[in-house]
């Protein structure tokens, strides 16, 4: 028996009525890994994720668990599992009924569904809480319960939408620690469905970057960080200044753009501007320049940069970049498409 | 000072709603009870204590047992109705419920049909009866039917002014009653919780079973309480439909009344109350209904 299983989408296309939400994706994700489907609301993530969970009927395509075709199966037939934005805790249940809800459906005896939901709950440190009713628990403390509800069926792949988005900032950097290590102790799956750059990066082995139903790129957090395929992947991960030079876009990021003065010498490409604004972030200053041309541009200097400069508020500028760290974005693949996506 | 005016404001808000209760409920009930306990005669009731009205209702009913005493059979029959009445309205209440609040998609639809449900209740309870009339006589559509189409030979005699017209009779009127409050409970219930039991693998039925009907309790309780409030009392459906022939409890009370003997009317109230009471704290019993409100 094989206990880990590949997911691959192939073709997998997503129609409601005329609007396409999912067109056609092609992907692969490896047992045990982290993968984030991340973008924009819209983009078609969460279809995609409720297509590989089941809950979603697949227009076109083919959804691959290991050898087995799981398209037409329902949700308990894939080996996955889900876990809901609001959680979907059972209301009239204790936490201990509805993490052996599953259990219970199978036919598992009383006795033993409570023992294999206590390990669960032990699991997610919530073996205190088994006799409380979901209402009488935190957003976090629901969200263990959720994730313990989910992981009784021992899922290959678990399926995540949004999971984080319910909690307060100082929980959400917790529980994002907690759902990495759950990961990498249960060796399984978990794909999950998120908006926020800064979680993907955080979180995946595999970033997949969606964008008008299709997948920009996708890889790990590092290569698309430093090396954004397009413009659009460039303005959502962040961190980068998209540039217009002639006919060509480069993305060149952040930190790594150099201020001099309008009195040097500049050889090489190079784009003036007047800073509009210097904040000071702790580990680095952000200077806000408007550039000549409608390219606004944000550089990020270490304290120690800006220090000697001494440039304000006012100044003229002309901002530079070495060659090598200027990456050339590809036009877009669905050019007629993505302006009005990604404007 | 400031508690003082608060407590007083708090009255002055209750305090219509209190008015109502005491004049409209509160002290009519209290009348039946004492007259209850009223002698009478043949053409008045007399102010004194005396327990008539009750052991005139039961004589000879204990001599009798263990066969049951016609006032018992009455009862028996009455809370035999209601009971049928309360299934088939809980069935036929549920689907229409279940099928309004999952399977309509649209709010629209939802608003619209749910007022077709209503049109019935255009014209008056006693019309909506006597409809049955022509369907269900002896010469009625349904045994004229029957007939043509060689299922029978002779007309069924129990389909009018029989138990059964009065059971269909009562579902009729009354399932509406049951759908409105179970309808209300579902809409609250998350379509994600349906789905969360879909994906742990739950079956159809298991997520009625498991989830829906859980959830759909204090709607059900509510529906219930109307349905049997309405039933338990009723004479006229009973009478109009059972061609004055069925007896109940409500009948009882129409029958004393007719004769004047108030005690012995408001006698049975307070029994036709009792019962009632047993019945619906035992339905509350399943599910705190305070809780829900």
């Amino acid at each position: 028996m094989i206990s880990k299983a590949t997911l691959e989408l192939v073709k997998v296309t997503k129609q409601f009525g005329s609007t396409t939400a999912v067109d056609g994706i092609d992907l692969k994700i490896p047992s045990g890994s982290y993968c984030c489907l991340l973008g924009p609301s819209g983009c078609g993530k969460t279809s995609t994720l409720r297509m590989i969970a089941g809950h979603e009927s697949v227009t076109a395509g083919d959804i691959l668990v290991g050898a087995n075709n799981v398209t037409d199966l329902p949700p308990a037939g894939r080996n996955t599992a889900m876990m809901f934005q609001s959680y979907a805790l059972f209301p009239h249940l204790s936490v201990i009924d509805n993490v052996a809800f599953a259990l219970k459906m199978r036919g598992v005896s009383k006795e033993e569904r409570h023992a294999e939901a206590r390990k669960l709950l032990a699991l997610v440190d919530m073996q205190a809480y088994e006799q409380r009713l979901p209402a009488q628990l935190s957003g976090g403390q629901q969200q263990r319960v959720a994730l313990a509800r989910a992981l009784i069926t021992k899922p290959q792949i678990l399926l995540l939408d949004e999971p984080l988005s319910a909690l307060d900032p100082f929980l959400r950097l917790r529980m994002r620690a907690e759902l990495k290590r759950l990961q990498r102790e249960l060796g399984i799956t978990f794909i999950h469905v998120t908006h926020g750059q800064d979680e993907a990066m955080a979180l995946a082995d595999i970033v997949v970057l969606m964008n008008a139903g299709k997948i920009e790129q996708q890889g790990s957090p590092r290569e698309i960080f430093n090396h954004p395929k397009t413009e659009f992947a460039a303005k959502f991960i962040g961190g980068h200044a998209v540039i217009r030079i002639g006919d060509e876009t480069l993305a060149v990021r952040n930190d790594r753009l150099i201020l001099n003065a309008p009195s040097a010498g500049v050889s090489g490409p190079f784009i003036a501007g007047t800073i509009t604004e210097v904040e000071y972030q702790g580990t680095f200053i952000r200077v806000s320049i408007a550039g000549e041309g409608g390219t606004d541009l944000a550089a990020e200097l270490s304290e120690n940069d800006f220090d000697q400069t001494g440039y304000g508020v006012g100044d003229r500028v002309l901002v530079t970049w070495n060659a090598a760290n200027a990456h050339v974005l590809g036009a877009h693949p669905f050019a007629t498409v993505s302006t009005a996506g990604a404007a | 000072m400031i508690e003082d005016r608060k407590s007083l404001i708090a009255w002055l808000q209750a305090g219509p709603m209190m008015l109502v209760f005491v004049a409209f409920f509160l002290l009519p009930l209290v009348f039946v009870v004492i007259v209850s306990a009223w002698d009478y005669n043949e053409y008045e009731m007399l102010p004194a204590l005396s327990f008539r009205g009750y052991s005139d209702t039961f004589e000879g009913c204990i001599a009798q047992l263990p066969e049951l005493c016609t006032i018992l059979k009455t009862y028996a029959k009455t809370v035999k109705l209601c009971f049928l009445t309360w299934v088939i309205t809980l069935v036929v209440g549920f689907t229409i419920a279940y099928f309004l609040a999952f399977h309509v998609r649209s709010k629209t639809w939802q608003i619209v049909l749910s007022l077709l449900c209503t049109i019935p209740f255009w014209t008056s309870n006693v019309i909506r009866m006597i409809a049955w009339v022509p369907l269900l006589g002896r010469n009625g559509l349904v045994n004229q039917g029957l007939i043509d189409l060689g299922l029978i030979k002779v007309p069924v005699e129990w389909l009018l002014f029989s138990e059964f017209s009065v059971v269909l009779a009562f579902v009729h009127l009354f399932t509406f009653f049951m759908v409105v409050p179970i309808f209300n409970s579902m809409i609250r219930i998350d379509p994600k919780l349906v789905e969360a039991a879909y994906d742990a693998g739950a079956t159809g039925f298991q997520t009625l079973v498991n989830i829906i009907i859980p959830l759909a309790k204090p709607g059900i309780v509510i529906g219930s309480i109307f349905v049997i409030t309405i039933v338990m009392g009723d004479f006229v459906t009973i009478g109009v439909m059972g061609g004055q022939q069925i007896a109940s409890a409500g009948k009882i009370i129409e029958t004393r009344l007719n004769a004047l003997q108030f005690p012995a009317a408001a006698a049975n109230a307070v029994i036709l109350l009792g019962i009632t009471i047993v019945i619906i704290s035992a339905l509350t019993r399943l599910v705190d209904i305070r809780k829900e409100l």
